[in-house]
């Protein structure tokens, strides 16, 4: 294959997984991070205690990550076509893509809101705030950089499972690589293939990690070691 | 201003079950700051998180400002409207402070006001005003993590004020802090309470801040309280737990035959040369033990531990004398005259 011939093909992949990733991580972190919130909400000690439903979502939280993605694509084929009209293409693999996610993005959720000191949950609620506010104005803005590196986990994993969406011809990088490298020898356009996945995964972590960390720092010390030494050496000047 | 009767509160945990309120009578009146003072497990933290129902008790009742929280309190473990709008009205600062991280200071002090939807250049108005009162206007962009500890307390206790509240709880405030700045922020809860005519009730384990800035004070042991009373009520009860907390004198017997006595001075008997007297009046050598003059809630107080030759049985008439100056008189190693200051003291 020319690089010609590889283009088109590598664009079309490259689109299809953005667009499949995309759409399925919005839908991921809508329904996860309700969920996730009400897993700890409902948990012994919370504001919403409520072991059966804290034992119910937890249960099919927990079957539905067990479950090898392919079997899950299968097995909510009805749901798809009930959804999108089609068990095929893009849209279609964005239903199984994306229930696949909501509960592993729940978990992640999870862990991150039971990371919130429980004193600023008493503080809003001396204040005479709800349960609602608790959770608008403690509960996720205080676990925000959490959050958004556990968003950054799911993309990334997204972008793994979205290579099996192949099989219900939907495209993306991850099947071009089985298909055109893997199953018909292209070694040179699968590697290329590799190699793209690598650095979009890349991209995604750096620009998580980052988002995460600056908001972790607010009030730190910002990006401090450059700006200390920026200020040590306009200091020094001066006195020279 | 605060009144609770026979609060009760028990906490079961795998099968055990413990008792951290055991019928809790408790009276703060209007304006005064009120010292609840305890070793840690003894109540006080229930008993506080109680005053406003963030722990639901499991007997008695709770009133602050003439209404019954806990007829507001229902029965879920969710809190009505009705009893929000009460808690908005009772302001708390914490041992941690509690501050949002993701927050500035000035939104901190706002997140009270936007509970209560207040507009948001009210909000903005109201939380700069209170930050100045606390001393931290020049602080309202900063973040929490940028503050020191006394600092982060006075953008709590600015906080806790932005709902106009008539009444301060305060969950062992200075715990946290050094001694210097728990000096500055109780001089603060003491100046609030004075202009704002705040009612503070606090709890703690120091003596200090009960020395330094409450009217009242009630010692806790074991889920009950077993003193209180006005912090001069107190120091005139024989055999006081508190006052002589409050205001410790050292010194040991020299031998078997003497009688150790600790005098307290109060007020007018604190002018009088009554040791000078005695002796001479009844021609006995008097040595002293240990003695100190303070400041206590605002009062002038002395006591000193001074040693008569001679058992008690030999010394009735001294100690007769010393009592009729007007002076409190604690015999060391015999029963008090009279029992503790129960609740009846208020």
């Amino acid at each position: 294959m020319t690089w010609s011939e590889m283009r088109p093909l590598l664009e079309q992949a490259c689109w299809d997984t953005l667009y499949m990733v995309g759409w399925s991580t919005v839908i991921a972190v809508v329904g996860g991070l309700p969920l996730g919130i009400l897993l700890v909400l409902t948990d012994r000690g919370g504001l919403l205690r409520n072991v059966l439903a804290n034992k119910v979502i937890g249960q099919i939280v927990n079957v539905a990550r067990s479950m090898p993605f392919i079997i899950l694509m299968v097995a909510l084929m009805g749901f798809t076509r009930w959804v999108t009209g089609s068990t095929i293409g893009r849209e279609a693999a964005i239903v199984p893509l994306a229930i696949g996610a909501i509960p592993f993005f729940a978990r992640l959720v999870e862990t991150a809101v039971r990371e919130v000191d429980g004193g600023l949950v008493e503080a809003v609620q001396s204040m005479g705030g709800n349960t609602w506010t608790v959770v608008r104005k403690v509960l996720v803005p205080e676990s925000l950089p959490s959050l958004i590196a556990s968003t950054t986990t799911t993309v990334v994993a997204l972008i793994g499972y979205s290579a099996m969406a192949g099989t219900v011809g939907a495209g993306g990088l991850g099947d071009i690589a089985i298909r055109y490298g893997y199953q018909r020898f292209e070694t040179e356009l699968m590697w290329i293939t590799v190699a793209i996945l690598a650095v979009v995964i890349s991209v995604i972590q750096f620009a998580g990690d980052y988002a995460a960390r600056s908001l972790h720092r607010r009030g730190t010390s910002g990006p401090a070691p450059r700006l200390r030494l920026l200020k040590a050496s306009t200091a020094a000047g001066k006195t020279v | 201003m605060i009144t609770t009767s026979g609060l009760t509160k028990v906490y079961r945990s795998r099968g055990r079950e413990v008792t951290a309120l055991d019928g809790v009578d408790l009276h703060v009146r209007e304006g005064e700051v009120y010292g609840v003072i305890g070793q840690s497990g003894a109540g006080k933290s229930s008993l506080i998180r109680c005053v406003n129902l963030l722990e639901r008790p499991a007997s008695g009742t709770v009133t602050v400002a003439g209404r019954d929280l806990t007829a507001l309190a229902g029965r879920g473990p969710r809190a009505g409207r009705e009893l929000r709008q009460a808690r908005s009205r009772i302001g708390m600062v914490f041992q941690h402070f509690n501050l949002l991280s993701s927050r500035t200071v000035q939104d901190n002090v706002e997140l009270p006001l936007e509970i209560l939807g207040r507009s948001g250049r009210e909000r903005s108005r109201k939380a700069l005003e209170l930050l100045d009162l606390v001393g931290l206007a020049d602080k309202a962009k900063a973040y929490p993590a940028q503050l020191s500890g006394g600092q982060k307390q006075r953008v709590g206790i600015a906080r806790a004020l932005a709902g106009d509240p008539k009444v301060l709880l305060s969950d062992e405030a200075t715990s946290a802090l050094d001694p210097e700045t728990t000096r500055s922020i109780l001089q603060l809860l003491r100046d609030l309470n004075r202009q704002l005519g705040l009612t503070v009730l606090l709890i703690t384990h120091e003596m200090d801040v009960v020395k330094s800035i409450c009217d009242s004070a009630a010692l806790m042991e074991k889920g009950r309280i077993v003193e209180s009373g006005t912090v001069s009520e107190l120091l005139a009860t024989p055999g006081s737990e508190l006052a002589s907390a409050l205001f410790p004198v050292g010194g040991e017997a020299s031998g078997d035959d003497r009688t150790v006595l600790d005098v307290t001075f109060q007020g007018e008997a604190a002018a009088q040369p009554v040791i000078s007297q005695l002796s001479r009046t009844y021609n006995i050598d008097i040595s002293i033990l240990g003695a100190a003059i303070d400041t206590v809630g605002g009062l002038q107080v002395g006591r000193m531990r001074v040693e008569l030759p001679g058992r008690y049985e030999d010394n009735v008439v001294p100690i007769g004398f010393l009592r009729e100056q007007g002076l409190q008189i604690d015999v060391l190693g015999q029963e008090p005259a009279s029992v503790l200051v129960k609740e009846g003291a208020k």
